[in-house]
């Protein structure tokens, strides 16, 4: 695409900086590929069920919308993925193929979603896609996924109850994002009392049930839980029952363009947040949401996520650097931007092990699967395709970034089917 | 004046058949692949709506802004039938309560709600289709209609009901799969509907479904009814001071737009595999009016076209510019509503017809009745 910049002298680097990281790895798979060539693997061999493979290059398809709604979303996650072809291609692709991808819109509109997935599967027999957001397209597209024996990398955290042998899911499920942000606010800032705030759709409900059932299993309150459509704008209403029934936490999982009325009006109604009385804990707000949101409208507030883009190891350093050297200093990096970023390198890592494109082996490859190189630190897939990745808070700055106040010790287990939690 | 009408099909009208059925029929089955062929399938679905809104908006003078309700309804009834036979015991067993629908299950709903029963049967089910989208355009018909509203306040409040349906169906998600919709819908009666052999037959039954509904719209549009309605349209009060019941005429009219509708709400689930909210809100409902004023808005088979030409051009620009076709697509709809109010009808009707039949025929008789040819288009 006319859109992703040329740049010889960063593909150079990229390389070099990748490789020396490597080195220091347990994971073979990062710098091996220096040393794969496509002659090694002949295309015959490598795919053996007509995907578009050629002698010196393999096609993927980036499936998100940029147009509609969600387009302001899902536009850092196709800049992240671009960002990862191109470091990939820089290293010398895939099995030694130069990774060529086909960009296809989903508007922001479901059916759209499943009509592209298949043209990329049936027309442009791509050997993997990168896509999707919202849980809504991707079930939109999961069938398809199924029926054709396509490969998806879906980037955002989400409810859960979902395991698909056609999907990689590098976002967390919901009991990853949930579960240590709780004991967290209960253990360090004694909260006892929960008052539960959504959109009204699968992911909020679904998480707000696990966050319940969590609160309650450790002996406190839930004093109130209310859903509003998606787009809402008037939150005047809740904000009153919040300060009627003075909860400890306020746990927000208010979604897209709501967001901004919610925080400017929980600001105007005289709630700050850095007093926290009540605190408010959010799962989803990124660093991409305060952009619209305001970060002198929402300072104060705790977010839990798996990635903030303040991150300081070595790897989130060069990816920042990277992904504003791409696309721009005013940029900002959110939780799922990083999870996009993941895709195509947890692709090409399963590709690799397989020694094949075809789908059925990544499938069987990818399960071990290990980064090291992951700005969010080590990363591992698990034998239900969700990743085991770290769970961390951050704390609101008015300059719209978090600043990291904790993070588990160990990585935490993907659990899509939470026993008790249901 | 209305003599030369009173026929059922003209000359024009044959023709036109005709190239549709060819088109339809024969001409895009054997240059498409199946994926582009079952595309075509889908965009068809949408010209059911059309050819309903070229009835109640065209000729009756009803602009709805809410198609979009009643082609969910006939489609969430056929995707309720299509899941419940999805989710046996055996495909749902990771579930909490095995054999109930995924949505349900995610929403802690433990047993399967009443109204859901009754769509074990695909009988009710296909009746309910056409069913239960006609009797709400009836109801709402009779509180519109009896009570005079007309006009701007109708289109307002059609479009009100399409927010209130999608705000029902989204708030409800137990019941109805909230946003993600009713998805992952796999066989009919045991017979896999993904399958490409399925969607070649799919799409036939869509065309001849939709020929059937063509010639139900142009005997409407031919019948005395028909003409009462463009009466209607163009002089309300005196076809009620000449002693007709005006309204009940408009009742009839959307509800067959409703009926319509719904058949391709129908045949759009079966095709696309799922069912879901953005079919039935504001946004989809207004693209449902663009079809036909692309179309044009007095012709059945323009408004075929139209919903053809519209998908055809939303995909194709949207494959070979991903991020600009949005603009590509306005300019379209600006330029076919500047340059030819009457749509591609309009076009084909002042221009390629009059040649057309110059060439065809020597006998002048048949003069050229093809649509409301003998009635000047108002203006609105």
């Amino acid at each position: 695409m006319s859109d992703t910049p040329k740049k010889p002298s960063l593909s150079m680097e990229a390389s070099r900086r990748s490789f020396l990281m490597g080195g220091t790895a347990l994971a073979a798979t990062l710098f091996a590929p220096k040393f794969l060539r496509a002659a090694d693997y002949p295309t015959a061999a490598v795919n053996t069920t007509g995907l578009a493979v050629t002698d010196t290059d393999v096609t993927v398809g980036i499936l998100h919308s940029v147009t509609g709604t969600m387009a302001i979303s899902e536009t850092g996650s196709v800049q992240a993925e671009k960002l990862a072809i191109e470091q990939i291609n820089a290293q010398g692709g895939v099995l030694g193929r130069q990774i060529k991808f086909i960009q296809e819109d989903g508007a922001s509109d479901w059916p759209t979603f499943a009509e592209k997935a298949k043209k990329l599967l049936v027309n442009d027999k791509v050997a993997s896609v990168m896509g999707c957001w919202t849980s809504a397209s991707r079930k939109a597209v999961l069938p398809v996924f199924e029926q054709y024996n396509g490969f998806l990398y879906y980037p955002t955290f989400y409810e859960g109850l979902e395991e698909s042998p056609n999907v990689i899911y590098t976002g967390q499920e919901a009991t990853q994002q949930i579960i240590a942000g709780i004991d967290w606010v209960t253990q360090t800032k004694g909260a006892k009392s929960f008052y539960l705030l959504g959109s009204d759709y699968i992911w909020p409900r679904t998480s707000n049930k696990i966050a319940r059932k969590h609160i309650e299993k450790l002996g406190l309150k839930v004093v109130g839980e209310e859903y509003y459509p998606l787009g809402h704008t008037q939150f005047n209403s809740v904000i009153n029952k919040i300060r009627l029934s003075k909860p400890d936490v306020i746990y927000a999982i208010v979604v897209g363009g709501s967001n901004v009325a919610f925080y400017k009006q929980l600001k105007a109604a005289g709630i700050d947040m850095t007093k926290e009385k009540p605190l408010l804990l959010t799962i989803s707000v990124t660093e991409d949401e305060i952009r619209g949101i305001g970060g002198e409208n929402i300072v104060g507030a705790y977010a839990c996520m798996k990635y903030f883009q303040s991150l300081d190891n070595p790897n989130n350093v060069e990816f920042v650097k990277e992904f504003k050297k791409m696309w721009g200093d005013d940029m900002v990096i959110g939780d799922v931007t990083q999870a996009a970023y993941l895709g195509p390198w947890l692709w090409k890592a399963a590709v690799e092990k397989a020694g094949s494109f075809d789908v059925d082996k990544v499938r069987e490859a990818s399960p071990g699967i290990e980064l090291t190189t992951a700005p969010e630190g080590y990363v591992k897939v698990h034998e239900n395709h969700h990743l085991w990745s770290k769970t961390r808070v951050g704390h609101a700055k008015a300059d719209g970034q978090y600043e990291v106040v904790f993070e588990t010790a160990e990585l935490v287990e993907p659990d899509p089917f939470p026993e008790g939690y249901q | 004046m209305f003599a030369k009408d009173n026929k059922l099909f003209s000359t024009g009208d044959i023709v036109g058949f005709v190239v549709l059925a060819v088109l339809i029929f024969i001409v895009l089955p054997a240059g498409l692949d199946t994926f582009r062929l079952n595309l075509f399938g889908k965009y068809l679905t949408y010209a059911f709506v059309a050819i309903g809104l070229v009835l109640c908006w065209g000729a009756g003078g009803i602009l709805s802004l809410g198609q979009g309700v009643f082609f969910g309804l006939g489609g969430y009834c056929m995707a309720m039938f299509l899941k419940l036979e999805a989710s046996t015991p055996e495909a749902t067993k990771i579930q909490s309560t095995p054999g109930i629908p995924d949505f349900m299950d995610w929403n802690q709903i433990t047993a399967l709600p009443m109204w859901w029963e009754p769509f074990n049967s695909l009988t009710f089910s296909l009746i309910a289709v056409v069913l239960v989208p006609v009797i709400f355009a009836f109801i709402i018909g009779v509180a519109m209609f009896r009570r005079r509203v007309g006009g701007v306040y109708f289109a307002i409040i059609t479009q009100a009901i399409a927010a209130i349906m999608t705000i029902l169906i989204i708030g409800q998600q137990g019941y109805t799969g909230g946003v993600n919709g009713i998805t992952d819908l796999r066989t009919l009666l045991g017979w896999d509907i993904r399958t490409d052999e399925a969607k070649v037959i799919l799409y036939f039954v869509n065309a001849v479904l939709l020929f059937v509904c063509l010639f139900v719209a142009q005997f409407i549009r031919k019948s005395k009814l028909g003409r009462i309605l463009i009466a209607m349209r163009d002089q309300e009060d005196r076809v009620r001071f000449s002693g007709y019941d005006v309204a009940n005429f408009k009742i009839f009219v959307f509800c067959a737009g409703a009926a319509f509708a719904a058949i391709g709400g129908a045949m759009f689930t079966l095709q696309v595999g799922f069912m879901s909210p953005s079919f039935v809100g504001i946004v989809p409902s207004i693209e449902m009016v663009i079809f036909c004023a692309v179309g044009g808005r007095l012709s059945i088979l323009g408004a075929v076209y139209g919903a053809l030409l519209v998908n055809l051009a939303k995909t194709t620009f949207s494959e070979m510019f991903p991020e600009l076709w949005l603009l590509g697509l306005g300019a379209l709809f600006i330029a076919v509503v500047l340059a030819f109010p009457n749509g591609l009808a309009g076009l084909y009707k002042d221009y390629v017809e009059p040649r057309l039949m110059a060439l065809f025929k020597k006998k002048a008789d048949d003069g050229g009745g093809r649509n409301f040819d003998s009635i000047k288009a108002p203006a609105e």
